[in-house]
């Protein structure tokens, strides 16, 4: 690796300390928890030893909530309380979730996102995928023995702002440090390319049980570069169950169905999909409670012919997406296959001859995800190994736009721009005396806005009143390393800041989670002061760490004075932890952060001074030798 | 953000450490890239301070609008041209060359003529192709040699009009390839 290794700040890590932090993938099927051991990438077991967690949440009427296998064995027996696949429902809304009218929920129509009402109340989705976060965080603090420094979740490289912010927003309510949202072709690359030592164009084909992802990446000398992405957030191993769930009620003649019996049939369907992955023909039996019977047969040519309209749906993303890369078929080095779905045997032929070559398979397409998100969440964590030095570059998948006059779309963002990327765009009053302005960010590729997704609603407020076009008010979107947009405003002719009231269309305020929080912890006040108590001793230790480490290697950019006030709110720090009130402790910690701000700016300086000194890096104060 | 002297504003080509030409080599403008962003991406700083933390991510935004800015031939050549002092003005200077317009007109019939045949549609593309890199060609000899940046602001308001019509190439292939509709 031609890469040079450079003393990073915030990563200096003592050698012999080891944090630790886990990988999830939460799936809409499964959903696994993974991290590094012993430099080598594990999936972390039950007690009984099963890797998979099925992401089924069932709510009883005393608020509890049952998740994985025993949520999953009860859900034809209480399916309007037994929630299977959340995932399709995050930040999404009641006329977005396509089969609705099949499903067994008691949906409650919010505005941004939907809401079920269970035996335990009104629950989101955010709420629901909490729970097998939780548990799957609880199985990692078992397993690794200590408090987890965070995690990185995966996420479906097509998702939106609005789902992706739904998941954030699950883990943080799972009590989980998010270190980062990765996409989960680009998990799934890091597992194979760190495997593999591959180099080269690889295309990851990802269907999940409810997505569809496809990307394109470019790996070389340690970089991991996504060109672009595709898919359908909206399609997976879920509608190929359906279309022979469909397939099934339409050769037995046994309709209206009960939920029980609806839920029943789905899980016949998708058994007799994973047996026609082995077999070339098999046998759908159920007895449903009306007494009927169902008992029929079915060949794997007919389930192919059945289902080709969805294989080709991927497959025209596929084409769209090497498309995008500016790329040709042929220019494609490898194709990594990721998901349980993929392992139709139809579909994998399909994707096969229309790349025209083998897809890899050789890691479990189930596991494949979980493991490359713990090898980031290993590095993201500072357990940096020499050789450790690889970077991912990831894109937005989908266009940031404005709505303008006419209820017209404007671009402002493309899709497959690299992240974090932001755009400026200015606007101006069309009345004398206009003192706001109203700005609608959509996301999406449609030309009418009501065709895309809506991100948000914000109002300029305080643009001082003046002349019609003589205000400009500057907005800033920026989209971070997670793919999440966040907006800034300023009126510039006047220098006053015009204030910006966000109306988010979904999402949760850290208000909002702050209560969720409470609420799940109920009357036992006392658990919840001392996991917060605990959450800001550990957040306290790591920022007082960086911080150390910061004035270690680049004390020298520091004035006598500045040096003596980050050593005062150290110590200030310092004194707080010893206490054991969560709010002091979060205040001096809010106060070092704040203080050291432009000291971090400097240091970042003069990390980019070394870069642009290039060959010469090894000069620079504070380099060491190159790696390999 | 608040920068320490010499580097409020280091411009694209400084940032990766180029010359501001327009002939440049994209290997090493790719290999300067990930240097920087090896340095600066969030990544880097994920357990550092929530400073650390927002200072990478706007260095690497800045590291990403250069990179996407040089690595496009039209953006890297209106770039330069606006960078010595000559405003493109796409918007508000619309004048063409009469033979440009023509090309353009005879592009966009032959391109309603092939949007359901694939064969048809890559002449269209070869063409394009072909008219594309002799402009860029003749920006390269506007900005490197004869520095007639109004000559190149001129080019470039062509190569925007080729570029759209790319896009529009793109568009009708992926109508070509579409699955059919189906339940």
């Amino acid at each position: 690796m031609a890469l040079l290794q450079i003393a990073e700040p915030g990563q200096s890590v003592e050698p012999h300390r080891h944090r630790l932090a886990v990988g999830i993938d939460l799936g809409t099927t499964n959903s696994l928890v993974a991290t590094v051991r012993n430099s080598i990438p594990v999936v972390l077991d039950d007690t009984e030893g099963r890797s998979l967690l099925p992401s089924v949440v069932r709510f009883h009427p005393d608020g509890t909530a049952e998740v994985g296998y025993p949520a999953h064995r009860h859900q034809s027996v209480d399916p309007r309380n037994t929630v299977v696949s959340v995932k399709r429902f995050m930040g999404r809304g009641m006329r977005d979730v396509e089969h609705i009218e099949n499903m067994p929920y008691d949906f409650v129509d919010a505005p941004g996102m939907l809401q079920l009402r269970t035996a335990a109340g009104v629950k989101s989705p955010v709420e629901v995928s909490a729970e097998i976060l939780k548990l799957l965080r609880k199985r990692a603090e078992q397993a690794l023995g200590g408090d987890l420094v965070g995690a990185v979740i995966t996420v479906p490289a097509y998702f939106d702002d609005a789902q992706r912010q739904a998941t954030k927003d699950a883990a943080r309510l799972a009590g989980l440090n998010v270190l980062r949202l990765l996409n989960e072709p680009t998990a799934a690359a890091v597992a194979y390319g760190l495997d593999h030592g591959a180099e080269g164009i690889y295309a990851v084909y990802d269907l999940g049980g409810g997505t569809f992802d496809v990307s394109i990446l470019k790996l070389s000398r340690g970089v991991f570069e996504v060109l672009s992405t595709g898919g359908d957030s909206a399609l997976g191993g879920d509608d190929f169950d359906h279309r022979l769930f469909c397939w099934v009620i339409e050769h037995s003649r046994v309709l209206p169905l009960s939920p029980q019996d609806s839920r029943l049939l789905m899980v016949k369907a998708r058994e007799a999909k994973e047996r026609l992955s082995a077999e070339p023909e098999v046998r759908i039996n159920a007895v449903l409670s009306t007494g009927e019977v169902v008992d029929v047969s079915l060949t794997s040519e007919e389930f192919a012919r059945m289902t080709t309209s969805l294989v080709d749906k991927t497959l025209a993303s596929s084409r769209k997406a090497v498309a995008d890369a500016g790329l040709r078929v042929t220019d494609i080095n490898g194709v990594v296959m990721v998901g349980g779905a993929t392992r139709m045997p139809h579909l994998r032929r399909a994707v096969a001859k229309f790349f025209g070559q083998t897809p890899l398979t050789n890691i479990d397409p189930d596991k494949v995800v979980a493991l490359g998100a713990a090898v980031q969440a290993n590095l993201l964590a500072g357990n940096r190994a020499p050789g450790d030095d690889w970077l991912l570059l990831d894109v937005i998948p989908l266009s940031l736009g404005l709505e303008t006059m006419g209820g017209l779309t404007e671009k402002i963002i493309p899709r497959n721009s690299t992240i974090p990327v932001a755009r400026a765009q200015e606007f101006t009053t069309f009345r004398d005396g206009q003192t706001a302005i109203a700005i609608h960010v959509v996301q999406g590729e449609r030309e009418l806005v009501s065709d895309c997704r809506s991100l948000a609603r914000f109002e300029l407020r305080g643009i001082p009143p003046m002349a019609a076009g003589a205000a400009r008010v500057r907005v800033t979107f920026q989209v971070d390393a997670d793919g999440l947009l966040s907006v800034g405003a300023q009126e510039m002719s006047s220098g006053a800041h015009a204030s910006i009231a966000v109306k988010p269309s979904y999402g949760l305020s850290d208000d909002e989670v702050a209560r969720m929080l409470q609420e799940s912890f109920g009357a036992a006040d006392s658990d919840m002061h001392a996991r917060e108590l605990r959450e800001q001793l550990v957040e306290a230790q790591r920022l007082e760490e960086a911080t150390r480490a910061a004035l270690a290697a680049d004390g020298d950019l520091l004035g006598e004075d500045e040096r003596v006030e980050v050593e005062l709110l150290l110590a200030a720090l310092g004194q707080a932890a010893l206490g054991n009130d969560p709010a002091s402790i979060k205040r001096a910690i809010e106060a070092l952060a704040h203080g050291t701000d432009e000291f971090a700016a400097r240091r970042m300086d003069r990390s980019i001074r070394a870069a642009l000194s290039g060959r010469r890096v090894d000069e620079v104060a504070g380099a060491t030798v190159p790696a390999k | 953000m608040a920068l320490p002297d010499g580097m409020s504003h280091p411009d694209h080509f400084e940032l990766f450490g180029l010359a501001p030409r327009f002939a440049i080599d994209l290997d090493a403008l790719e290999r300067a890239y990930k240097d920087v962003q090896s340095r600066v991406h969030p990544d880097r700083f994920a357990s550092g301070t929530a400073a650390e933390r927002r200072v990478a991510m706007q260095w690497a935004t800045r590291a990403n609008e250069a990179y996407s800015t040089l690595r496009s031939p039209q953006k890297r050549a209106a770039y330069l041209v606006e960078r010595a002092g000559v405003p493109i003005n796409a918007e508000t200077n619309t004048a063409m060359p009469p033979a440009f317009l023509m090309q353009q007109m005879e592009w966009r019939e032959a391109l309603d003529d092939a949007r359901s045949d694939p064969a048809a549609l890559d002449d269209v593309r070869r063409t394009m192709n072909g008219e594309r890199e002799e402009l860029i060609a003749a920006i390269e000899r506007a900005i490197d040699e004869t520095r007639d940046h109004a000559q190149a602001a001129a080019l470039v308001r062509q190569l925007m009009f080729v570029d759209r019509f790319a896009s529009e190439i793109g568009h009708a292939d992926e109508a070509i390839h579409a699955p059919r509709a189906s339940a």
